[in-house]
């Protein structure tokens, strides 16, 4: 077997079969072992053995999802040229770039909210400064089941305490993001953390081990057995004894990766660091065969070299540990030492546990004894992939062609819109956002709680806008049109805080994807989120798939969650969504005519909040999206913001129109008096979830230059009131149905949350 | 090797408000025979030599490991 | 005139005070690291945000036994000014150049919100541009800020009037739901007895452009540059 000779000559030793039981175990069918088997040309070691089941298994191989993906163009066109970096930078001019990831952290916070949500943050940011990247803000797209069973108010309590906990001491700020309750989550809560980082387009870090003789090093914390096979046990359904594996779940420790940022950051200034790598699924084992096949390289390294937490630790658990907070970098040799002393001076380990090699072989020593001797490649990209099986699911039609109209309206439009405001997924999220420190590094210029934040870049005129967004509910109606709605969604939140999208990072949640339902419910988001994104321009630049989000009892609604950056040239011209004081004119920029808007076909309840918090429905079809219109909305606000005309803009989205009226009122602490018109019911005019939809306001005297703008983009506005006073007053068609103070629209909408988690 | 087993906890006077939020839920629980919760720390100290140990760790403790404006400690010492 | 930055492992605003200084009010700033034990040449120290040693043990615990915190004392000795925010407060509270101690909010949570303060003091060296019961707005983002002391220190404090600023409504009443952590007395900041050493939990250098919401921090800077000129 020559693969397998050292330039020593040494071997590793012929080994037995592996029985069937255990390589199973480890998440490998008998068509996986025996490529194993193919790839070596002999049975493998324990430690390898190891090494491909974490490395194959979906979460870090892609063996399912990999053949979907490849619809979104960017990660095709890296697969087919030169390799996928760890997060994708966006260049934003003036010699900056934006590197933007999100990653799902679901089954770690299943079992251990507290811990798997903080280590969830730890490993996005490990992603964004790897890459040279100063992390400037983190978002975070949460899940839950229904706040009424008190384990799921367990897990949003401590899911929200952990991103606290790390977020807030490795001073990047948690900008915003959301928070939504189903029952389907009951049991499968989604934990999806985006961070951004920025950096110069010349100083972009690669994480490839070049340079064969350079030596590798491993620096942050010690190793321990924490996390020995997380990777694997996020590729298989929870079950109920899904408890007694908490010894999976890792520790964080922020003020280590608070030092680790700086230390990193300062020795990438040194330039002596031809390549690095954080580590997070699957350790070592990922970042030596990652880098090396990246590089077209190989590399030598023996764990006894690597410093450990504990004692008497197996060559295996040192290889697959996920022990938080370290980093693998390639040294330019020679300058080892310059690089380790600024280590050493942030108190962290940097230790040289081996060396690149021009073979293409991972070879794993344990002192003198080898133990692994494997093809980088056949590691990091050659995961055998699967065309699953895809099926449209059973349950489609029956929840579309529901009947809405047997639906009745309310007795009491009031109590209706206070109800929906209190609802959990509708009801402000002070109460989360309170805990994250969202202003450390001093840029935050919108806070949260308007439609995205915005970060300034200093040295520029720029600044940046995030938002986070998806309906699963709309996404399990109808998959295709529920994603592109999330990415329509993302890009109107943008389009009201003045910016202009760039580009997509997204998590993608769904079931357990050997189900021909689920997969086909995988793929028809794909497509749409795809074609989406390259309609509103804003590629998929970086992401995460995470499988298995079911209990036996149910699976998670699918649910891809669109984390959308977007570029605001002037800070100065930016717009939140809270009304600004009285006598102003409230408008909707629609992208669909006043006949549409009156129309019971486009103001269908299908899906909608209203259907859910006040009927307990999920049915129908999800609102009509046209994208082309959608776009032109978007068009006139973005320039009703550049002319500096509007003091307010709010999206419809979740509650409708009513709903975006109130938020609007709340947050601006002033009334509003406001005129709709329908051909069906008040209920579908106040709130239908209509797409294309935002709400401005502005002095009546802009009025004029507003209707220019939306004439020459072909769109038509609808003046709907004015602010003022201290209540919120709605008619349709003349006859006032919605008659409510500010005070106690906020008492719903504020203390929905607080009072539900300190009850 | 000897022991030293620290324990930290709120002065008296002092509102523990973590042991209170735990009495609380404790109470919901069913345990009605609750009447206080007072949360500390717990610190495990392994120490080579002998030495007056007392001395050492006392030192510790008001050196480092508790702020006697708020806290108060007491130890043991496993040999 | 010189500012001086203090940075432990674990600091996450020194590099907000620094540009505080350097690029609003456009004064001469260093960073100090935490191992530097001269503090000669400045005539300020910020002991900025953060968690210094993740605030492990006890927050600022660790940090005081820093060698730069043998300097800072005899700094403070020699009547120069600091300044601790936030975890710069619990540190000067730890190493005793301030009384009292920071316990965990009252709530159990992190908060972070742009809330009020009234100045109480409008002649030290940290807020004579003010004026006596101003209100500022200024943020504050700390999970262990809640102020404790003894009743005969609380007294001595009011007596002296070393009591900086205190938590307060818009309209600048001191009540208790304006009290974010369960402060003593509502107390968001203090001076020591020779009133060249302050500490505050509300965050000032976040509070420096309109921009972020705020400039009412700028007169917490410029009262100090001021003084020092």
């Amino acid at each position: 077997m020559s693969a397998n000779r050292e330039p020593g000559g040494r071997t590793v030793q012929a080994t037995l079969p592996i029985p069937p039981e255990v390589y199973r175990e480890m998440g490998l069918n008998d068509a996986e072992y025996q490529r194993v088997v193919e790839v070596l040309g002999r049975h493998p070691t324990y430690t390898e053995l190891g090494m491909y089941a974490v490395m194959w298994s979906e979460h870090c191989g892609y063996k399912f999802s990999r053949p979907i993906l490849k619809l979104f163009r960017k990660y095709r066109e890296a697969i087919e040229g030169s390799g996928l970096e760890n997060a994708g930078v966006i260049d934003i001019g003036d010699g900056f770039g934006i590197a933007m990831k999100m990653e799902s952290h679901n089954h770690p916070s299943a079992v251990e909210p507290f811990q798997g949500a903080a280590t969830g943050v730890g490993g996005i940011l490990r992603d964004i400064f790897t890459m040279g990247a100063r992390p400037i803000a983190s978002m975070n797209s949460l899940r839950f089941g229904n706040l009424d069973d008190p384990r799921n108010r367990y897990l949003f309590e401590h899911v929200v305490g952990g991103i606290a906990f790390y977020g807030n001491c490795v001073g990047v700020p948690t900008v915003g993001g959301e928070v939504c309750f189903e029952e389907c989550y009951s049991g499968n809560p989604l934990v999806n953390v985006l961070s951004v980082g920025l950096v110069r387009i010349d100083e972009i870090a690669f994480a490839r081990a070049c340079g064969p003789g350079n030596p590798v090093m491993l620096v942050g914390s010690r190793t321990g057995r924490d996390g020995i096979h997380g990777a694997t046990f996020a590729s298989v359904e929870l079950g109920p004894d899904s408890e007694s594996r908490r010894p999976n779940v890792q520790i964080g420790d922020p003020f280590t990766e608070k030092c680790l940022i700086e230390a990193t950051l300062e020795a990438l200034k040194t330039g002596y660091i031809v390549g690095i790598q954080d580590m997070g699924a699957a350790g070592i084992t990922c970042s030596t065969c990652e880098t090396a096949a990246k590089a077209g390289t190989g590399m030598r390294i023996d764990v006894r070299k690597v410093p450990l937490r504990e004692e008497g630790m197996t060559p295996y658990e040192i290889m697959l540990s996920e022990s938080q907070e370290r980093m693998l970098a390639i040294v330019q040799k020679g300058h080892e030492d310059e690089v380790a002393r600024i280590f050493t001076k942030w108190g962290l380990n940097a230790s040289i546990i081996g060396e690149v090699t021009d073979d293409g072989l991972i070879h794993v020593y344990d002192g003198n004894e080898l133990v692994a001797q494997v093809p980088a490649k056949s590691l990091a990209e050659e995961a055998p992939t699967y065309v699953l099986d895809t099926e449209e699911p059973e349950y489609l039609k029956r929840v579309q062609s529901y009947d809405l109209s047997s639906i009745p309206e309310p007795d009491d439009y009031n109590q209706a819109l206070l109800k929906l405001l209190a609802s959990p997924t509708i009801a402000s999220k002070e109460w989360v956002y309170e805990q994250y420190d969202h202003m450390v590094q001093t840029n935050t210029v919108v806070l949260p709680g308007s439609d995205a934040a915005v970060i300034r870049i200093r040295g520029t005129k720029k600044a940046i806008a995030l938002t986070t967004d998806c309906n699963g509910r709309y996404c399990y109606l109808d998959p295709y049109l529920g994603a592109q709605i999330a990415v329509a969604e993302a890009a109107r939140n943008l389009a009201c805080c003045g910016a202009k999208p760039l580009a997509v990072t997204d998590c993608l949640n769904f079931g357990n994807p050997e189900k021909p339902e689920v997969f086909w419910q995988f793929r028809r988001c794909v497509e749409g989120m795809a074609e989406a994104c390259e309609f509103f321009e804003a590629p998929v630049v970086s992401g995460n798939v995470s499988f298995y989000n079911e209990t036996p009892d149910a699976a998670i609604y699918p649910t891809p969650v669109v984390g959308m950056l977007g570029l605001i040239e002037d800070v100065q011209k930016r717009c939140t969504s809270a009304f600004k004081g009285e006598g102003d004119v409230i408008v909707l920029v629609s992208g669909w005519t006043a006949e549409d808007e009156a129309s019971c076909d486009l103001n269908s309840l299908g899906g909608s909040e209203y259907l859910k918090a006040i009927h307990g429905l999920a049915v129908g079809k999800p609102p009509v999206l046209v994208m082309e219109k959608e776009k032109r909305v978007h068009r006139v606000v973005l320039r009703a913001i550049d002319q500096m005309l509007l003091n307010s803009a709010h999206d419809c989205s979740d509650g409708g129109l009513a709903t975006t009226l109130a938020e609007g009122c709340i947050m601006g602490d002033v009334g509003a008096q406001i005129s709709l018109v329908s051909n069906c019911g008040p209920a579908a005019a106040l709130f239908a979830e209509t797409q294309s939809r935002i709400v401005v306001s502005l002095p009546a005297e802009k009025l004029g230059k507003l209707r220019e703008i939306a004439e020459d983009e072909q769109v038509e506005i609808t003046v709907l009131g004015r602010t003022h006073g201290d209540k919120l007053e709605i008619a349709v068609n003349d006859e006032p149905v919605i008659n409510v103070k500010i005070m106690d629209l906020k008492e719903a909408w504020c203390r929905s949350i607080p009072r539900t988690m300190e009850d | 090797m000897p022991k030293a087993n620290v324990y930290i906890t709120l002065k008296p006077s002092l509102l523990d408000a973590q042991g209170k939020v735990v009495q609380g839920a404790l109470e919901k629980l069913g345990y009605t025979n609750v009447s206080a919760v007072r949360i500390g720390k717990y610190i495990q100290i392994e120490l080579e030599g002998d030495g007056d140990l007392e001395q050492q760790v006392d030192d510790m403790c008001r050196k480092l490991l508790a702020n006697p404006v708020i806290e108060d400690y007491r130890f043991e010492i496993e040999r | 005139m010189k500012f001086g930055v203090i940075q432990f492992p674990g600091s996450n605003c020194d590099q907000d005070a620094y540009y505080a200084i350097r690029d609003v009010l456009q004064q001469p700033v260093d960073y100090i690291w935490h191992q530097e034990s001269n503090l000669a040449g400045y005539d300020c120290v910020i002991l900025p945000g953060g968690f210094s040693y993740g605030d492990y043990l006890r927050t600022g615990a660790i940090a005081r036994f820093s060698p730069v915190m043998g300097a800072v004392q005899e700094f403070a000795d020699r009547g120069g000014l600091v300044i601790g925010i936030c975890n710069g407060f619990q540190i000067l509270c730890e190493a005793h150049l301030l009384p009292g101690a920071l316990l965990a909010n009252n709530t159990l949570r992190f908060r972070c919100k742009y809330l009020h303060v009234r100045v109480e003091n409008d002649t030290s060296s940290f807020t004579h541009l003010c004026y006596r019961g101003q209100v500022l707005r200024i943020p504050i983002a700390h999970h262990s800020g809640c102020y404790y002391c003894e009743p005969d220190v609380l007294k001595e404090l009011e007596e002296q009037d070393r009591i900086l600023l205190r938590y307060c409504d818009r309209d600048g009443n001191v009540t208790e739901q304006s009290n974010p952590n369960g402060s003593v007395s509502n107390i968001a900041g203090i001076l020591n007895e020779q009133g060249n050493v302050a500490g505050m939990m509300p965050h000032p250098e976040r509070a420096v452009e309109d921009l972020l919401g705020s400039e009412d921090g700028v007169l917490i800077f410029r009262s100090i540059v001021e003084r020092l000129s």
